[in-house]
């Protein structure tokens, strides 16, 4: 199979967060960034488990500027075989989704893999937005997916439960936990990847829907009320007069 | 005029007719939903302010896509400007494809109205901050957030209209559905009450299901406790895992490590068991117990029931 995993640029999980330009702006100051868990752990190392069983590629792609190149090697160092970065800085999730839309256009994949969501903007929206913008078929929240032929198995996440479902390729599939385990890359594999393909392409017109204009942090917790362990009854009451949460 | 899709497998959710009234401060809603509800529950969503329900009986759903093209037909037939969404499972599927359909912009996970300038605010960075969007295009996506908005009843049941859309062929063939009865899904819950690795093994997670079922909670936990096989990866809360906003979450034998609070500090209130006075978690914590688990949860089991019984 011939497979595109889309990755994304994310500001490491223990970054502390905070803004600039009078709160319009995310202060990279200082912030150390790392591929989207979700694109790293389980859509990328997914697709390198179906290529090594049975064969194809694994291409990557990101859009961004040249700074996205450090995430893009270590995605190379686990495994990807080569890589493409649309040279612009997204602006919001159409506009990236649209701009892999036209690249995957021009290059036949039978399959193309995102992680769920982003851990910086949580919008879990590039998936269906690329489906839509290919017109293939597309598979939410994906936890298992196996390949055979060219008939693609995925479990998904719906309300209340899981689903296995079935779709011929080429799909999207967004990927959520259980699909697989991180890997760490090895020396051998940060060697390689420093002279493994990374394709730059121009990034094409496409308007952006949505603007962040500005960023607040959330209002502060109020102080922490400590109750004695002997005294369950308490707590109890509290949640239910106080809290009014049971 | 504001559409409003609803999910109604499973019945209509607390988090639709937030929906439906978060829709009806925009202006006047008509509900949109599909598959085999009876009318009479369908027509409940009247009473938050839907003039009236369309439902096309012949969509499943199975494939979102079909679901992107009936709503799509419908906003145009109603001359719908904006879209809303419930920001569950469903929406989360459907409205992305719909944006790039209707050539919408899309505000997901929406935890307010849109202010005098038109920006809404979502929770960005794992819930580390917020930011405020603004859409640029003429036709509006917006999917809001669960628990970010009381349900208001304002009027009577509304009518119910059946209508027949071109939803296209599935592309997507559904082989098994497995749904766990008695369990409470954990994206939706109102109560949740989670644990980590100060359990110290699989088998003394007895008294934590009882605590949930005493409660009509759901369960979580952390993410190394669905690592190691203790727990099932569903339940893995935190910024990795399925970020969650309860009205109460309960957290035993937590640490509370930054990536953990990420998928969790929107709940309304916390209450924190620890042994440690020095956990993290309990600077997010309204209700801090330091105490063994072992001790303090059955404790709890006991104060419940005598709570109930009164
Ligand atoms: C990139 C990345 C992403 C991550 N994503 C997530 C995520 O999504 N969700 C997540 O949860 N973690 C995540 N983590 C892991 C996170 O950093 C923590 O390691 C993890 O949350 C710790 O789990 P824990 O609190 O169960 O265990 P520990 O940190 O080991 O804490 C156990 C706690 O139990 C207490 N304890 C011990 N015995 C008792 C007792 N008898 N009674 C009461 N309390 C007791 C201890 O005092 C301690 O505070 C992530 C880490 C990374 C690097």
């Amino acid at each position: 199979m011939n497979i595109l995993v889309c990755i994304s640029k994310a500001p490491d999980t223990t970054s502390k967060i905070s803004f600039s330009d009078g709160n319009t702006k995310f202060d990279e100051n200082g912030v150390q960034f790392v591929v989207n868990p979700y694109d790293e752990w389980y859509a990328l190392v997914r697709a390198l488990e179906l290529k090594e069983a049975g064969g194809g590629q694994v291409t990557i792609i990101n859009v961004g500027g040249v700074a996205d190149d450090a995430i893009i090697r270590k995605a190379l160092a686990i495994g990807a075989d080569n890589a493409v970065r649309i040279d612009t800085e997204p602006k919001d999730a159409y506009n990236a989704a649209l701009q892999i839309a036209a690249y995957a256009k021009e290059n036949a994949f039978d399959l193309i893999l995102t992680g769920k969501e982003t851990i910086n903007y949580n919008g879990s929206q590039l998936g269906g937005m690329l489906a839509e913008g290919l017109d293939l078929p597309f598979v939410s929240l994906a936890t298992k997916l196996d390949v055979s032929g060219s008939t693609v198995t995925a479990e998904r996440e719906i309300i209340g439960g899981v689903q296995v479902v079935e779709v011929e390729a080429p799909a999207v599939i967004s990927c959520a936990k259980g699909m697989a385990e991180q890997r760490i890359p090895n020396m051998r594999g940060i060697m390689a990847a420093r002279t493994k393909p990374l394709t730059v392409v121009p990034a094409k017109e496409i308007d952006d829907l949505t603007t962040f204009v500005s960023y607040e942090m959330p209002g502060e917790k109020s102080a922490v009320k400590m109750i004695d362990p002997e005294s369950m009854d308490e707590l109890v009451s509290l949640l239910h007069s106080e809290a009014k949460v049971i | 005029m504001i559409l409003v899709y609803i999910n109604s497998e499973n019945g209509i959710s607390k988090a639709s007719y937030e929906a439906i009234t978060y829709a009806n401060k925009l202006g006047d809603v008509v509900a949109l939903s599909n598959g085999s509800l009876p009318n009479e529950e369908l027509s409940s969503m009247g009473r938050y302010g839907a003039t009236k329900v369309i439902v096309d009986r012949a969509v499943n759903g199975e494939d979102q896509q079909q679901l992107v093209r009936m709503i799509a037909e419908v906003a145009a037939s109603e001359n719908a400007d904006t879209v809303v969404f419930v920001h569950d499972i469903s929406g989360k599927a459907v409205a992305p494809m719909l944006s790039v359909r209707m050539n919408a912009g899309l505000v997901s996970g929406a935890i307010s109205l849109p202010d005098d300038s038109g920006a809404i605010a979502v929770n960005v960075f794992s819930g580390k901050a917020i930011g405020n969007v603004k859409v640029n295009s003429a036709s509006k996506i917006i999917s809001l957030l669960p628990n970010s908005l009381p349900p208001e009843e304002v009027g009577e049941n509304c009518s119910v209209e059946e209508v027949s859309t071109q939803a296209g062929e599935a592309r997507i063939k559904v082989l098994s559905t497995k749904k766990p009865e008695g369990e409470i899904p954990l994206p939706e819950a109102e109560l949740v009450v989670s644990a980590g690795r100060g359990l110290k093994g699989p088998e003394n997670w007895g008294m934590v299901e009882e605590l949930a079922e005493k409660l009509g909670a759901a369960t979580a936990c952390s993410r190394p406790v669905a690592d190691i096989g203790w727990r099932p990866h569903h339940e893995h809360v935190g910024q990795t895992g399925v970020a969650i906003r309860p009205n109460l979450y309960i957290a035993i034998g937590i640490s509370g490590a930054i990536q953990h609070l990420a998928g969790v500090n929107g709940s309304k209130v916390i209450v924190v068991v620890n042994t440690d006075p020095e956990a993290p978690f309990f600077k997010a914590a309204d209700y801090g117990i330091i105490g063994d688990a072992f001790e303090v949860v059955p404790r709890l089991n006991q104060a419940i029931e005598k709570f109930k019984a009164s």
